[in-house]
């Protein structure tokens, strides 16, 4: 896989991940032009098209759309469900996942797709034992929480 | 306030992300991030050091701010102190920072490799998981040469736990892919490959995609996990959906594996143990009679993971390409798929039988779809389908369906969607020629072509159209009359007026002799669109009438009323008016003879290959050219190679003559139809001057005539040609000297001729030798040259230069269709390799015509690097045809060149590298 990017249905990107080393600006342009041709297509269209030299393989999840960029030799079918495995880990792990989930906890996304894909390839695929890591480091985090000192009384209301 | 919020949640961040939320526009937007941005540089510059909580909080923010498509120019260096924390939530938000921010600045780059340094020797395998996602992500150069020396010892060591080896595993592939010189698996190879056989899922999972890239490039190292990959699936295959747990899918097991094995298996030829092959048919069979069972579940997961598993099969068996049986079988399976409910099977169903048809063994299997899928043409509602629809149609295309699917093509134009009108023209134009039989079916499908989408027609197909129709004399009066009846039409496109002028200017007189198309009638009906044509269209016109004048006598003083007429003679466009003028001039005072001559009708064209092949190679559009362009070079060979006659010798040379003149090869003058690339390059015999004794064998890869050998006495004179498998060869054997040359012999390791055993002092005999190709070879014939100078004997033994290279034909592709056989030649085997220094200046003209003359085709637009060049031709040997496909890539500054070479035949490719090496 060579990228993969989640954006809403007005166009706002929510995460973009990528396996290939690309110029920031080339990445504004992919993601423009991916966001545009994506958004064009109906509803009872098929999940893949060519772009590029590339395949793109994408599906909509509620508001949602999840789409990647595979190359020429890939599998389409599969990479559809590895899209539906990873929606599967965000929803298991935020309990019915929505995009504001994905909003406000942009890094959970990351750390949880790291531990599903890397470098563009599956890494484990059984849903128990990426949640088995995810989980595991936000136990680290709940020790390290509980040793801190206090905070101040304006970080909590949040004006810092 | 948001109520999501999950783990640590941090306050600050989630207010920052609602703010951002809540702006009504873009500047207030802006605005926001302005102020927060500021907020965080104070704070970073500010006195008072920063908890590691309020560092990680910023930090993230920043991350945000860069993730909403601003630019961040600081933080990095707080960024990099978070990797040293102790605090695992602080070194996480750290390394994500890294991966997205990646800053090539060398002092940074430092610390952050120091950072992952002390967390891969930590222990602690959250730690190194953390390191090793970080390696993975950014996958820098100087990452490679920091860490690519331990990580393979990471992944192969008795003590690593599981998640660290998958991450590993992965991280290598990711810095073998961007610095492949500097991971090298050497001793730890085989202990790798072995990671097949882990019992735990996930590391086969993650490992098998290390293995399949590093498969791909050092294939004989790696070719133990061949067996070992069998053994696997077959296990997966026949497990019971419930055995593996975790790693059943929608009740389908390991989809995920089962595709990456299969996948393995793609970078190897069929295995040659028999064992192990069986073992593998058997699972092919396996899944091929699991996709006949009910489903076990509705849910579309299910289907869709148990049928990816179905098509990496079905590209396993294609790629094979040897089992009749399977192929029949999964071209049925896709048959039924061509019908589904699910658009999405019906796409890849589609895409999956072009490759199908490639394949001898399925070609008329798929043939047997072609109404279900003239009907997807007709009826799918996504263009993206229809489009591989459209695909398949070109690629099952044969002289058997050809007018039935160039029919449904050009009934499908009449709607198609804009944006691949001119494509379906350029495939309709092709297949109504390349299958046309009777010319009469080819001039009205391409006139229907103009008439439909005329606006799509490129000047290629219509000057193609006159090509075929002046070099061919039956079916030009049928032209004539077909081109009349089609201007008659109220509104004809200006492409058809072309045409038609061009046409009936040539052969209006076939279809004069019927009043109502009378010379005066054809005349008005073309005059009739003249106002309304463009200027180079009204230039052919005038050009049409002044053919008439000859054509018909009768016509004349209409005529010249016309060109005489102000809006000609006086026209504001010079072309017209001196077209006008001389034209007017020439038919008053030339005589009818010289007019008759000066007009005459025009010459046959030289035979070429077709033009617009060329414009559809040129065109970048998925499936320009069907993939199985090259196929087509090898049936069509197959009839040509019928006449030759086999040598007794096994080399790869013999002396076939009788046949010869069958094929066209003429003794006379250097052919040029044969072989357009060659032509120009056909140089005069002994122009170009030998440089003293030995003349290189390598000097005559590209060419064809020349010098091959000369010293005081002797030289040697080569004029060859080629075509097909076939070849022959004159030698001109010069005395230099004034006295005689007596017993004057030559003997080939092959048998040739005998040639006159006395030359004349000053004079040259000719020696001709019958080549030809049986099977692809190394080794160049020898030839042996004894006779006595004054006395003394003379003993000469020289190589014949014939070399592989001659037997190409050349294969025009498009980009797409070149990548895709590209791709198709991926066993390691098949590719050859040579990077080396160039010997000569590096000049592009040169560099393409050398290429030319290795007799492949060059290939403009394919590559994206307009500096690097690529070819395409099949070697036709009598045993087989061997596709083959080039790859030049100079590189000025080192003055270097890498040479790829990808055939069918792993001698072939290795042979054609040595060859060329030699030649740059």
């Amino acid at each position: 896989m060579q990228f993969m990017l989640l954006f809403s249905r007005q166009g706002k990107l929510r995460l973009q991940k990528w396996y290939v080393p690309l110029s920031d600006k080339e990445k504004k342009k992919i993601t423009r032009e991916l966001v545009q041709t994506v958004l064009a297509r109906k509803p009872k269209m098929c999940s893949f098209l060519e772009w590029r030299d590339l395949k793109i393989v994408y599906k909509r999840y509620a508001s949602l759309y999840f789409c990647c960029a595979i190359e020429d030799q890939d599998n389409e079918l599969i990479t559809l469900e590895i899209i539906h495995r990873y929606v599967e880990l965000l929803d298991k792990y935020f309990g019915s996942v929505c995009e504001l989930d994905i909003i406000f906890n942009f890094e959970k996304a990351y750390f949880i797709l790291d531990e599903f894909l890397l470098g563009g390839e599956a890494q484990e695929t059984s849903k128990k034992n990426v949640l088995k890591a995810i989980e595991q480091a936000d136990l680290l985090q709940e020790d390290a929480k509980e040793a801190e000192t206090p905070r101040s009384v304006l970080e909590e209301i949040g004006l810092t | 306030m948001p109520a999501v919020s999950k783990g640590d949640g941090m306050r600050g961040l989630a207010v920052f992300i609602s703010d951002i939320r809540n702006c009504k526009s873009k500047e207030a937007e802006i605005k926001r991030i302005n102020k927060e941005l500021a907020n965080i540089r104070s704070k970073f510059k500010g006195d008072k050091a920063l908890d590691g909580y309020s560092k990680k909080k910023y930090v993230c923010k920043l991350l945000f701010i860069f993730l909403l498509g601003h630019d961040i120019d600081f933080g990095h260096m707080e960024a990099v102190n978070l990797l040293s924390s102790n605090k695992y939530t602080e070194k996480q938000i750290g390394y994500l920072f890294i991966s997205v921010l990646v800053n090539s600045n060398s002092e940074l780059i430092r610390l952050i490799n120091n950072a992952i340094k002390n967390d891969l020797s930590s222990r602690n395998p959250t730690f190194m998981c953390l390191a090793l996602h970080c390696i993975a992500n950014v996958g820098s150069r100087e990452m490679a040469e920091a860490f690519a020396g331990e990580i393979p010892r990471i992944l192969v060591a008795g003590d690593t736990m599981d998640s660290v080896k998958q991450s590993a595993a992965l991280c290598l592939l990711r810095l073998y892919k961007t610095s492949p010189d500097l991971v090298l698996m050497g001793e730890w190879t085989s202990r790798v490959v072995h990671l097949l056989n882990d019992q735990h899922m996930g590391v086969v999972t993650a490992a098998i995609s290390l293995i399949t890239c590093l498969s791909q490039k050092n294939p004989d190292e790696f070719k133990t996990c061949v067996s070992l990959a069998v053994s696997r699936l077959s296990r997966i295959v026949s497990s019971a959906s419930t055995d593996l747990q975790d790693y059943t899918y929608y009740f389908v097991p390991a989809p995920w594996l089962s595709c990456k094995l299969l996948r393995l298996l793609q970078c190897y030829p069929p295995p040659e143990d028999g064992a192990v092959k069986g073992r593998l048919v058997e699972c092919l069979e396996t899944i091929l009679n699991k996709a006949q069972e009910p489903p076990k579940s509705k849910k579309v997961q299910h289907s869709n993971a148990k049928n990816a598993i179905l098509f990496e099969a079905i590209s396993l068996i294609i790629h094979y390409d040897s089992e009749p049986n399977l192929l029949v079988r999964a071209c049925n399976q896709l048959g039924q798929f061509l019908q589904h409910r699910e658009t999405n099977l019906r796409y890849l169903a589609l895409e999956s039988m072009c490759t199908l048809a490639s394949s001898e063994f399925s070609h008329e299997a798929v043939k047997t779809h072609i109404e279900t899928v003239i009907n997807a043409l007709k009826t799918e509602r996504d263009v993206s389908v229809r489009q591989r629809a459209a695909d398949l149609l070109y690629a099952m295309c044969d002289r058997s369906n050809a007018k039935q699917i160039v029919a449904e093509m050009l009934s499908y134009l009449e709607t198609a969607d804009y944006s691949i009108r001119e494509e379906m023209v350029l495939k309709v134009a092709i297949l109504a020629e390349k299958y046309a039989v009777d010319y009469s079916w080819y001039v009205d499908t391409i006139l229907n072509l103009i008439r439909i989408a005329g606006d799509y027609v490129s000047e290629e197909v219509w000057y193609r159209v006159i090509q075929i129709v002046i070099n061919r004399d039956d079916v030009q009066g049928y032209a004539a009359k077909t081109v009349f009846e089609a201007l008659q039409a109220p509104a004809c496109h200006e492409n058809m007026v072309k045409v038609g002028g061009y046409i009936l200017g040539e052969f209006g007189n076939l279809i004069a002799g019927d009043p109502r198309s009378s010379p005066l009638v054809q005349f008005n009906l073309l005059h009739s669109k003249f106002h309304l044509c463009s200027v180079p269209t009204r230039a052919l016109l005038l050009s049409a009438y002044i053919k008439f004048i000859n054509l018909f006598p009768e016509t004349k003083s209409t005529i010249q009323e016309v060109l005489r007429s102000d809006s000609q003679i006086r026209n504001s466009d010079v072309e017209l008016q001196q077209r006008a003028v001389e034209y007017l001039k020439l038919s008053s005072i030339a005589s009818t003879d010289v007019l008759a001559t000066v007009l005459e009708e025009m010459p046959p064209f030289p035979e070429r290959e077709s033009s617009i092949l060329a414009k559809l190679k040129k065109k970048k559009g998925p499936g320009a050219v069907s993939v199985n362009e090259l196929e087509e070079g090898k049936r069509e060979g197959g009839e040509l190679n019928g006449g030759g006659e086999r040598g007794g010798d096994s080399s790869a040379i013999s002396t076939p003559s009788p046949s010869a003149d069958l094929l066209g090869l003429r003794a006379g003058p250097p052919v040029t139809a044969a072989a357009p690339s060659a032509g120009s390059l056909l140089v005069d015999v002994f122009s170009e001057a030998g440089s003293g004794s030995l003349a290189s064998y390598f000097q005559f890869v590209c060419k064809n005539n020349g010098v091959l050998f000369e010293n005081q006495l002797l030289q040697i004179g080569i004029k060859s040609e080629y075509r097909q498998n076939l070849g022959r060869m004159y030698l001109f054997y010069g005395n230099k000297t004034s006295v005689q040359f007596v017993t004057f012999t030559t003997t080939l390791n092959v048998q040739a001729k005998p040639v006159e055993p006395l030359i004349e002092g000053g004079a040259q005999v000719q020696q001709v030798i019958n080549i030809e190709c049986l099977t692809d070879f190394s080794d160049a014939p020898l030839l042996n040259i004894k006779f006595r100078y004054g006395g003394a004997l003379q003993n000469l033994t020289l190589k014949l230069p014939v070399t592989i290279n001659k037997f190409f034909q050349p294969t025009e592709m498009a980009s797409h269709d070149f990548f895709q056989r590209w791709k198709q030649l991926s066993l390691p085997q098949q590719e050859a390799q040579k990077i080396f220094k160039a010997n000569h200046a590096m000049d592009t003209e040169v560099l393409k015509a050398k290429l030319l003359g290795l007799g492949m085709a060059l290939l403009e637009n394919v590559d994206p690097n307009p500096e690097n060049f690529v070819c395409a031709g099949v070697i036709q040997t009598k045993a087989q045809q061997v596709g083959s496909l080039l790859r030049l890539e100079p590189n000025a500054q080192a003055q270097m060149y890498r040479l790829t070479v990808r055939s069918s035949k792993d001698t072939v490719s290795k042979r054609l590298c040595e060859l060329l090496a030699e030649q740059f």
